[in-house]
C-alpha cells in the first residue's frame, strides 16, 4: 500500500486550496485538528467554507485570519467561554471581512453529511420544523411526508460533500488505515462524504495493530489522501485517552480575542510567529505534559480468532 | 437555579442533556431523586452514573470513561426522533411569553446586533424531545415580548401553532434564578409557578419583558435540602458551575 505519511504543511497545501469546503473537526468538543487550522492561517488559504457542528474556537480564530467566507455549522463560539468574538465581529461589522453564514442544527448538519457520506439525493427530517433555521438557510425544502395518510410535514436537507475533511485519531498506520475511539460526533460521516480526508494522528503505529481490531477502524486507508504524525494535534482540544481539555487555553483565548487588537496579538504568538506543530508543542512545553493522559484503562482484549 | 433544574427530571427519565449548566442538573438529579435516569449527549454518549469529574465540556475524558454507549451523534441524537427521549435541557440567550428561544441572532439576520453562536443541538433538543426544560438567567433583555429568532421552538406563536407545525412535546418548564416558569392554558403562555427564596413577584415580573401572570397556588420554591446541596458539591467539586 502507498505511503501516505506527510508533514501537515505539504497535507495541506496539496489537498486544500481557496474557496474549498472543508471539515475542520467533526465530533463537537473532543477531537478538533487545531495544529490544522493553525497552518491554514499561516498559509494564508483564503474565501474557505469552515464545515463544523461545533468545533469549539477553531472556527472563530480561522474567522478572525481572514481565511473564511462561509460557514456550514450548527454552533460558532468557544464552549466553556461563550461567544465567539471574531464570529461576532464577522457577522455584525464585517471585520476583517463578511462572513455567510448556511445555519444548521446539529441534527440537519448531520443528515447533510450523512446524506453525503451514502450518496443520498437528501434526507428528511422532523427536527427543525418550527425553527427559523429552516427558513434563514434556503438550502432547506419542506415537504409533505408522502407516505402518511395524514398531512405530516417533514425538512428536506440536500447532502454535503465538502472538499476535504481534515480528523485527528489516536492511532494510524502510514497506509491511512486508523483507529479512533471515545465518542464519535459526525467524524465518520465526515470522513465518507468528503471528497478527500487527512487524518491527524496522535500516534503511528504498525499496519498490525490497526488489523488486530478492525471494528475500531474509523475508515480504511484507501479513502485517506494523507496522514500527519501530529502528537497532540488537537490542542487545546481534549482526545479520549490521550489528552485532557486545556480550559485555561480556551479561556484566555475567549479574553484577549475581545478585540481585534488582542485577537491579532495572540494570532501572532500563537500561529504566525510559531512556524510548524514542533515549534507550537515546544512553546507548550512543561502546560503540554502536564495535559497528557499517562493512566491506563484498557479495553476488555477482542479477539478476532478463527480457529 | 441548578437544584430546581434537576427536580424537573423523574426517576427513570431519558435524559437529553445540554451543554454547559444541564450537565451539572443531570448529575444532581442522578445522585438524588432519579438513580434510574438515563443521560444522553449530542457528541455521541450515553451515561447512567454522571462523570467522575467536573466536566467543561460533554467530550471530556471523564465523560468518556465508564460510558454506556460512546458512538456518533446519530445514534444519539436519531433516539430524539425516534420519540425516546422524555426531557431535553437546554440554555438560551433569549426567550419568549410562548417559549420559543433564540441563540443565533438578535436584530436583523442580515445584519445582527448581536451574533450568538446557534443552534448546536437545542433547536433538535426543543423540537423532538417530549418536554423541554429550559436554563436561563432572569433578566429583561432576556425575557422579551417576541424572540428575534426562533432557534429552539416552543409554542410558536401559542395555542396550537406548534402542533399545526408539525411537533409533539414542548416546553414543561424554564427555570431561572429568580423563579420557574411553566406553561398554562389554551395558549401555552408562560405563566409564573414558583418564585426562589429571597425573590419576590414583583421583582420577576420587573425584569420579565411581558406581561408575567402568576399561576394559581402560586408557591415558594422549595429550597435545596441538604441531599440536593451535597450532590451538587459532588458533580462541581471546583465550583466552576455555580
Amino acid at each position: 500500500m502507498k505511503d501516505k505519511l506527510l508533514p501537515l504543511d505539504r497535507a495541506i497545501s496539496e489537498n486544500l486550496g481557496p474557496g474549498d469546503a472543508v471539515v475542520l473537526g467533526a465530533c463537537l468538543e473532543p477531537d478538533i485538528p487545531f495544529a490544522a487550522t493553525y497552518e491554514i492561517i499561516r498559509q494564508g488559504i483564503g474565501g474557505l467554507n469552515v464545515i463544523a457542528p461545533i468545533s469549539d474556537a477553531s472556527t472563530d480564530m480561522l474567522i478572525g485570519a481572514g481565511c473564511v467566507a462561509e460557514v456550514t455549522g450548527a454552533w460558532v463560539g468557544n464552549v466553556s467561554g461563550g461567544l465567539g468574538h471574531n464570529y461576532r465581529r464577522a457577522l455584525e461589522d464585517g471585520e476583517p471581512g463578511p462572513v455567510i453564514v448556511h445555519d444548521h442544527s446539529n441534527f440537519s448538519l448531520a443528515m447533510a453529511l450523512l446524506a453525503g457520506a451514502h450518496g443520498m439525493p437528501y434526507v428528511p427530517l422532523r427536527s427543525i420544523l418550527g425553527s427559523d433555521i429552516a427558513r434563514s438557510n434556503p438550502a432547506f425544502r419542506r415537504a409533505e411526508n408522502p407516505f402518511s395518510e395524514a398531512r405530516e410535514p417533514v425538512v428536506l436537507v440536500p447532502p454535503l460533500q465538502p472538499d476535504l475533511a481534515v480528523l485527528p485519531v489516536q492511532r494510524a498506520d502510514r497506509h491511512g488505515n486508523a483507529h479512533h475511539w471515545g465518542s464519535a460526533g459526525l467524524i465518520q460521516e465526515s470522513a465518507l462524504a468528503a471528497e478527500k480526508v487527512i487524518l491527524l494522528a496522535d500516534e503511528i503505529v504498525d499496519a498490525e495493530v490497526i488489523a488486530s481490531d478492525p471494528s475500531r477502524v474509523l475508515i480504511p486507508g484507501y479513502l485517506v489522501a494523507a496522514v500527519c504524525h501530529l502528537p497532540g494535534g488537537a490542542h487545546p482540544s481534549p482526545m479520549t485517552g490521550r489528552w485532557r481539555r486545556d480550559n485555561q487555553f480556551f479561556e484566555d483565548y475567549h479574553r484577549v480575542s475581545r478585540t481585534r487588537d488582542g485577537f491579532l496579538d495572540w494570532l501572532r504568538e500563537w500561529v504566525l510567529e510559531v512556524p510548524d506543530h514542533a515549534a507550537y508543542q515546544k512553546k507548550l512545553s512543561q502546560r503540554l505534559d502536564d495535559l497528557r493522559i499517562t493512566g491506563t484503562a484498557p479495553a476488555a482484549i477482542t479477539s478476532y480468532a478463527v480457529a | 437555579m441548578i437544584v430546581a433544574a434537576a427536580r424537573e427530571i423523574a426517576d427513570g427519565d431519558v435524559v437529553f442533556v445540554g451543554m454547559r449548566l444541564p450537565i451539572v442538573a443531570y448529575g444532581v438529579a442522578r445522585l438524588t431523586h432519579a438513580p434510574n435516569a438515563v443521560g444522553l449527549f449530542e457528541c455521541g454518549i450515553v451515561r447512567y452514573a454522571p462523570a467522575g469529574a467536573v466536566l467543561y465540556t460533554m467530550g471530556d475524558p471523564p465523560n468518556q470513561m465508564g460510558a454506556a454507549w460512546a458512538t456518533g451523534l446519530i445514534q444519539v441524537m436519531g433516539q430524539l426522533q425516534r420519540g425516546r427521549v422524555d426531557a431535553g435541557f437546554i440554555g438560551g440567550a433569549e426567550i419568549d411569553r410562548f417559549g420559543n428561544i433564540n441563540t443565533s441572532y438578535i436584530g436583523d439576520i442580515a445584519k445582527p446586533r448581536v451574533k450568538l453562536p446557534g443552534s448546536g443541538g437545542a433547536a433538535d433538543i426543543a423540537a423532538m424531545a417530549k418536554r423541554l426544560i429550559a436554563i436561563m438567567n432572569h433578566q429583561k433583555r432576556r425575557f422579551v415580548e417576541k424572540v428575534d429568532y426562533v432557534t429552539s421552538p416552543g409554542f410558536l406563536d401559542g395555542g396550537e401553532a406548534r402542533s399545526k407545525a408539525g411537533l409533539g412535546g414542548g416546553p414543561a418548564a424554564v427555570i431561572t434564578d429568580r423563579c420557574i416558569l411553566r406553561p398554562h392554558g389554551p395558549r401555552k403562555e408562560l405563566h409564573l409557578a414558583s418564585v426562589h427564596p429571597g425573590h419576590n413577584v414583583d421583582e420577576v415580573r420587573g425584569h420579565t419583558g411581558w406581561d408575567l401572570k402568576p399561576l394559581p397556588g402560586l408557591a415558594e420554591t422549595a429550597p435545596p435540602s441538604r441531599a440536593e446541596l451535597a450532590a451538587l458539591h459532588a458533580i462541581d467539586k471546583e465550583g466552576v458551575w455555580r
